[in-house]
């Protein structure tokens, strides 16, 4: 479904990422590990247009998505959580919600979608007339997510969702990732809580500096010996 | 909802309407009377003008968060176009005097003219402009703003004191666009038809789907781009948008005064119109409501004529009307009373509204007494 080849990126003179590859199938839920500032969030940022490629292809479906600005690229069915909870603050949470489809024309849709998004997400529909800014952390977490769900897209990408939450809250985050998994939703999740996103994944990438170090499916790399005394802290 | 929504509509449309057809009866009854005359209607069309340059930098600054200052020099290229417009439909013998019905027709074009060459220009400086962000966009209008103001000046038409030296200014007094007394009254009318008009338009974008788009902007940039809001192409429209109202605000100066001058358009300038003096009334009046600018444009309006015409600044101790020979200072200090101890403006983001005035007053007192609740229980648990 999502396949990037030899994918770099530049800051200025730096070389964020040096030639990276990764593949996400229909339905997979891969996960991106690494430590801070290995190109994580500069791999999502790149792939949802919202940075400029030095080289290399990014194809969702068989298009070249880094021809095609960011703005229309969520109409291709490709939805980005933004790391950090970027919400609209000063909107309520559902003016937030509304602005997730805001390609949309059909009100039907829209109104299908947004009581989707509720029944994921009961504490929104309590604090639907509340000012986003005023949410907690979760909750916030929880709104950029249910407003990326408002789209419909094919494939999600979240960028750190556990970022600055409780454990409890961690974990009821990534229960949700995994019904989102379940319905059928491909996901390409970028998490530092290594061990969390290896449990729920299908595959996962280890990011080192800008390359791909290692990659494989989640249970054999949660099982190896590098990633557990790099990441797993064992 | 949305019966609800058209009723407000309705009520707001009655409202204005019945306020208008009273301010023709006043007009038709007192037109004549000294004070009315030469008071009452020059400041009504003052109040005209600001209201509607506040409201449309309110738009950029308030609702899309992008900190212009040079939303003058849009004025100077409305106020000037319209002037240069009339000008010449007068030289080319389209009317004679200001009661022909084509007359009429050259005012609107001039109004219409103003704002679309402020529009056209402002997309100029837009498209490379608003692809910078924040302290950059700001440097950028501040520039503009100082340039326009010379570009002006240097024009062979124009001069150095603008319209306002020679036969020209005798010329745009009489026959341009240029109001006498007499004939501020008579058009009262056509500067109320335009400041209304104004606003209910700058009110639906900010209420339509743009409205929503530039406040996704304003909140969180990235965010509404992954949304799906072309971010670009927003705050350049948004831009034009609310300098079309900054030269149609321009056209009704110029026929507020009888003399054009680029000085009074000019940064330095240390009267009312001011880039930002009028940042000044849209802070005051609250960042994100129109009808905050609108206030705030008229309490602005009043604060300045009383500190330069108030017959009370005579008694006052010299040491205090020392000050008021300096206004920029008076204004300085009204924005930094503003931003201790109301950070949001008079009206916040909220919209004044009659339909809403008697349950928002309950809702806000409710909160406070749920705030106030909520307080004493923290101090008592300590």
């Amino acid at each position: 479904m999502l396949e990037v080849n030899n994918l770099n990126v530049f800051y200025g003179a730096i070389h964020a990422l040096k030639g990276i590859s990764l593949t996400v199938g229909d339905g997979e839920l891969v996960s991106l590990i690494g430590a801070n500032g290995a190109g994580k969030t500069t791999t999502l940022h790149a792939i949802s247009g919202l940075l400029p490629i030095a080289s290399g292809s990014i194809l969702l479906d068989g298009k070249e998505l880094q021809k095609i600005p960011s703005h229309k690229i969520i109409s291709l069915g490709l939805a980005h959580v933004p790391e950090g909870r970027h919400v609209f603050a000063r909107m309520t949470v559902e003016e937030n919600l509304r602005m997730g489809a805001y390609i949309q024309r059909d009100q039907k849709s829209i109104q299908k979608n947004l009581d989707k998004v509720y029944e994921y997400f009961p504490r929104l529909k309590e604090r639907w007339k509340q000012l986003a800014g005023t949410l907690s952390g979760g909750e916030q977490q929880m709104l950029a997510t249910g407003r990326a769900l408002m789209t419909d897209p094919t494939i999600v990408l979240m960028d750190e969702p556990s970022m600055g939450l409780s454990p409890l809250l961690v974990k009821e985050i990534f229960s949700i990732i995994e019904t989102l998994h379940r319905n059928g939703i491909t996901i390409l999740l970028v998490e530092q809580n290594a061990k969390m996103a290896l449990a729920v994944s299908d595959r996962a990438y280890v990011l080192e500096t800008g390359t791909i170090s290692m990659s494989g499916k989640a249970e054999e790399l949660a099982n190896d010996d590098r990633v557990r005394k790099a990441y797993l802290g064992a | 909802m949305k019966s609800k929504t058209s009723r407000g509509y309705l009520l707001n449309t009655v409202i204005v309407v019945v306020l208008f057809i009273g301010f023709q009866i006043l007009t038709s009854l007192k037109g004549s009377e000294g004070s009315f005359k030469l008071v009452i209607v020059p400041s009504i069309w003052q109040c005209c003008y600001l209201m509607v340059l506040a409201a449309s930098l309110n738009l950029v600054l308030g609702f899309m968060g992008q900190l212009s200052l040079g939303h003058c020099g849009f004025m100077a290229i409305g106020a000037y176009t319209a002037a240069l417009l009339s000008l010449a439909c007068e030289r080319a013998g389209l009317f004679e005097n200001k009661s022909d019905l084509s007359f009429l027709l050259v005012l609107i074009a001039s109004v219409l003219a103003a704002g679309i060459l402020a529009a056209l220009l402002s997309f100029l400086i837009g498209i490379p402009a608003l692809r910078l962000k924040g302290d950059y966009l700001a440097i950028i209008t501040l520039g503009f703003g100082m340039i326009i103001i010379n570009i002006i000046n240097n024009l062979p038409f124009c001069g150095q004191d603008g319209l306002a030296q020679g036969s020209a200014a005798a010329s745009l007094y009489k026959n341009g666009l240029g109001f006498g007394s007499k004939a501020k009254v008579q058009f009262l009318w056509f500067a109320l038809v335009v400041t209304i008009l104004s606003l209910t338009l700058m009110f639906m974008f900010v209420r339509s789907k743009y409205g929503r788009a530039i406040r996704a902007i304003r909140d969180d940039e990235i965010a509404a781009s992954a949304s799906g809001v072309n971010t670009s192409y927003y705050k350049v429209l948004t831009f034009a948008y609310s300098a079309f109202f900054a030269g149609v605000a321009g056209a009704l100066y110029s026929c507020t005064n009888a003399t054009l001058s680029t000085s009074s358009f000019a940064f330095t300038n240390g009267g009312i119109l001011n880039s930002t003096f009028v940042v000044v009334m849209v802070v005051l009046g609250g960042m994100g409501s129109l009808t905050g600018s609108v206030v705030a444009a008229t309490i602005m309006f009043f604060v300045n004529y009383q500190i330069k015409n108030g017959a009370w600044v005579e008694h006052l101790p010299a040491s205090v009307s020392g000050v008021f020979e300096y206004p920029m200072l008076v204004y300085a200090l009204v924005l930094i009373i503003v931003i201790l101890f109301r950070p949001k403006g008079i009206f916040g983001s909220y919209e004044f509204s009659l339909q809403n005035l008697i349950p928002d007053i309950r809702r806000a007192r409710e909160r406070r007494k749920a705030a106030k609740a909520e307080r004493k229980e923290a101090q008592a648990h300590g």
